[in-house]
């Protein structure tokens, strides 16, 4: 099968266009580095399927990132047949930078001059014909967001598939540089590359340090001679390299591109006046992402989540007749009903609500807003001795904790990276709402949003307060530059937002029908036992092990082995707290039960003191694996799982003490 | 207008870049996002926090701690 690769500078339009190509799963984000994974999808043309990869998005193919390596090696030892290079019209030169690195390496492009229509409001005139001729490659204008031009695209993609066509451009470096090249080249052409040599000459020269480090491993004395020769030279070509590809961009905009005479101010232009205001600007953020939790409670929880809860019921008592009927036994009905129908019932009671939640980040995401919130949050970052970058790994971090660790890749500096994966836990992710949840109706049901509201920021402003005493103890040195685009407004696409939501809900589902079965099953199974015993109930091994662990909780009021086993399950995946509450509280008979024995279970007080337990404790087993791969270390992984603990700990007995102290319990 | 550092110009100012003076990281992904010496540049907003600027209408915030390192003029 042959393969086309998707290569574009993020905010290109790249994500939708592979959507708008393939129309399968993809998440979409208007901020620098969301792709970080390759994506597939295949297309059907005229008989014959193609395989799409999309590849992350990046600015340039050197050695910056995980990303660029990434994208990078896919082009040359991946042997895509086709690259389609998605360019955003409305900022050409500096998307032709990625181009000129794709001629560079010799690869066959189709060029998607994405975005034709900003381009044309804006009043830049590209003359396509001319475009195509000095660059070499064939150029497609695109309007992804309304699928126009694609099939255009598709067609010139795979008609270059079969035809064998040089699209190696000739850039000169200048004299100098190019007669260094050929040096390298020579002594290259026996050396066991995995790139093509001219290529690596180039790469050589702009110093970049993962190909140095590859000719460094090659023990051939001619190359070991040639790198202390470069060693001293490379400094002063490195920014010629890139001002030369420049001189060969204004080579071709000049001939093909004309730029209005006046900047004409757009909407967008208008909207960040307002959105970026030194004194606006900060209240405008608090407002947004308090709507968003208000909503998410209101639709999801008040609105929706009752259906659902409603629906479960029904599907319990059809099963639990249709077990009767069949003369099941008595044990079979109870893990049925009680186990299965119970525990995952209760986790999918919150589906609604985080598909409102997942559908109002992904449209911050997609509107371009992200990148504003990173803006405003610099200077208070800065001043904790991050950057503005961080904030936006834990925005991500508010939908799961997962992406959020993920996201911190586009941190190019060891410390900024190391406390960015360090505090996002403490970034309340969706699987945590259900909890919330249910201590909010048992105890707080005309502040649902507030409390929910305050839970965040409490999240938000312990992870700032550890950054801040991280970076001064643990990681010191200086936090690295910010360099952000911010990308025009757009209006989302009903499509994208569905489709990241999806994304996010499934895997949602999955993890409820899988781990968290797994884990209510096994529980279950400790209730019963041992054989005879009352079920949920303190002589049963799960009780037993709940009443081990009690007495940790003690000082912050929910010293019960209830509550022990439910925050025991959590770290298996936190999703599953609830699920257990409900099978050791109500022995899961009706939603309203456990609301009931939570309420005679809990006081007010220690209510808000477990729902602070359950933000900040340690992180779910699939955060903490994905903490072990990020940062490569079994030492950090468990620093993460316990030093969250005993924060967590202290918080809540903190908020559990002082409120009695001031006589709020 | 002499050369001067970024940080100096006021919102609505134009001006071409003439010199970095960053480490060689910060130099080369300003280069890679377009801000590469030569370049004309608009200041969009410069006030507390870091520096916008924009090229065409597409706008890069730049740190304030960097932006004082590039050197810009007429």
């Amino acid at each position: 099968m042959n393969t086309i690769a998707l290569v574009g500078n993020p905010n290109s339009g790249k994500t939708t266009l592979f959507n708008a190509l393939t129309g399968s799963n993809q998440r979409v984000g208007n901020w620098p580095g969301v792709t970080v994974e390759k994506k597939e999808g295949n297309i059907k043309y005229k008989g014959q399927i193609y395989t799409i990869i999309d590849l992350p998005g990046t600015y340039s193919l050197g050695s910056f990132s995980e990303d660029e390596i990434v994208a990078r090696d896919f082009i040359l030892k991946g042997n895509p047949d086709v690259v389609i290079n998605v360019i955003d019209a409305t900022n050409i030169e500096r998307n032709l930078y990625l181009t000129t690195q794709l001629l560079e390496m010799g690869a066959k492009i189709v060029i998607a001059l994405n975005m034709i229509d900003e381009a044309n409001a804006k009043k830049i005139e590209i003359d396509v014909n001319a475009l195509s001729k000095k660059i070499g490659a064939p150029v497609v204008p695109t309007i992804a967001s309304k699928k126009k031009g694609i099939e255009d695209l598709v067609s010139k993609a795979v008609e270059l598939i079969h035809k064998n066509a040089d699209f190696k451009a000739h850039i000169s470096y200048g004299e100098n540089i190019d007669r260094e090249i050929e040096n390298i080249k020579t002594v290259l052409k026996d050396a066991n590359l995995d790139y093509p040599a001219d290529w690596v000459a180039v790469k050589a020269l702009e110093g970049d340090q993962y190909i140095l480090k590859k000719l460094e491993e090659d023990h051939d004395l001619k190359v070991s001679n040639l790198l202390k020769n470069l060693k001293d030279k490379i400094g002063d070509f490195e920014l010629e390299i890139i001002d030369k590809r420049y001189e060969f961009i204004n080579n071709i905009t000049n001939e093909a591109v004309k730029f209005p005479e006046e900047y004409i101010e757009t909407v967008s232009d208008k909207i960040d006046k307002v959105i970026t205001h030194k004194i606006l600007g900060l209240p405008i953020f608090a407002l947004i992402m308090f709507i968003v939790f208000e909503l998410t409670f209101a639709i999801g929880q008040d609105f929706l989540g009752g259906y659902v809860g409603t629906a479960i019921e029904i599907l319990g008592s059809a099963v639990e007749n249709l077990l009767i009927s069949l003369n099941a036994p008595d044990w079979l009905i109870s893990f049925f009903i009680e186990g299965i129908i119970g525990g995952i019932g209760t986790v999918l009671e919150f589906v609604p609500l985080i598909v409102v939640l997942y559908m109002l980040m992904g449209i911050l995401e997609d509107s371009g807003y992200m990148a504003r919130a990173a803006y405003i949050m610099d200077n208070i970052m800065r001043a904790l001795g991050l950057q503005g970058k961080t904030f936006i790994s834990m925005i991500i971090g508010f939908g799961c904790n997962v992406p959020g660790v993920m996201s911190t890749r586009t941190l190019d500096n060891k410390k900024d990276r190391m406390i960015a994966i360090l505090i996002n836990p403490f970034m309340s992710c969706g699987a945590r709402i259900p909890i919330y949840l249910l201590f909010i109706s048992a105890f707080f049901p005309d502040h649902g949003g507030l409390v929910l509201f305050s839970l965040y920021f409490l999240g938000i402003v312990i992870a700032l307060l550890i950054a801040k005493i991280f970076s001064k103890t643990l990681f010191k040195g200086e936090s690295s530059y910010f360099i952000m685009e911010l990308p025009p407004y757009r209006f989302p696409t009903v499509e994208n937002v569905l489709r990241n939501m999806w994304d996010n809900v499934s895997e949602f589902l999955v993890r409820a029908g899988t781990t968290i079965f797994i884990v209510v099953a096994i529980l279950w199974v400790l209730a019963m036992l041992p054989v005879g015993v009352e079920p949920y109930s303190q002589s049963s091994i799960l009780g037993k092990i709940g009443t081990f662990i009690a007495p940790i909780f003690a000082p912050a009021g929910y010293g019960t082995w209830q509550a022990a086993v439910g925050l025991f399950s959590g770290i298996a995946a936190k999703e599953a707290v609830v699920a257990i509450l409900g099978m050791v509280y109500a022995g899961v008979e009706e939603g309203t039960a456990l609301v009931t024995a939570i309420q005679s279970a809990f006081t007010p007080l220690s209510a808000v003191s477990f729902m602070v337990m359950t933000l900040l404790y340690t992180p779910c087993a699939a955060t903490l694996s994905v903490i072990k791969k990020e940062t490569g270390s079994t030492k950090w992984t468990l620093f993460s799982a316990l030093y969250s603990f005993a924060i967590a700990w202290l918080m809540s007995v903190i908020v559990y003490q002082v409120g009695n102290a001031i006589g709020l319990g | 207008m002499l050369t001067k550092s970024l940080t100096k110009l006021n919102s609505g100012e134009s001006c071409r870049i003439q010199k970095i003076n960053a480490g060689m990281n910060a130099t080369r992904r300003l280069y890679e996002m377009g801000l590469n010496t030569g370049s004309n540049i608009k200041v969009v907003k410069n006030d507390i926090g870091p520096v916008i600027v924009s090229i065409y209408g597409n706008k890069i915030a730049v740190g304030r701690g960097l932006a004082e390192k590039i050197i810009v003029g007429d």
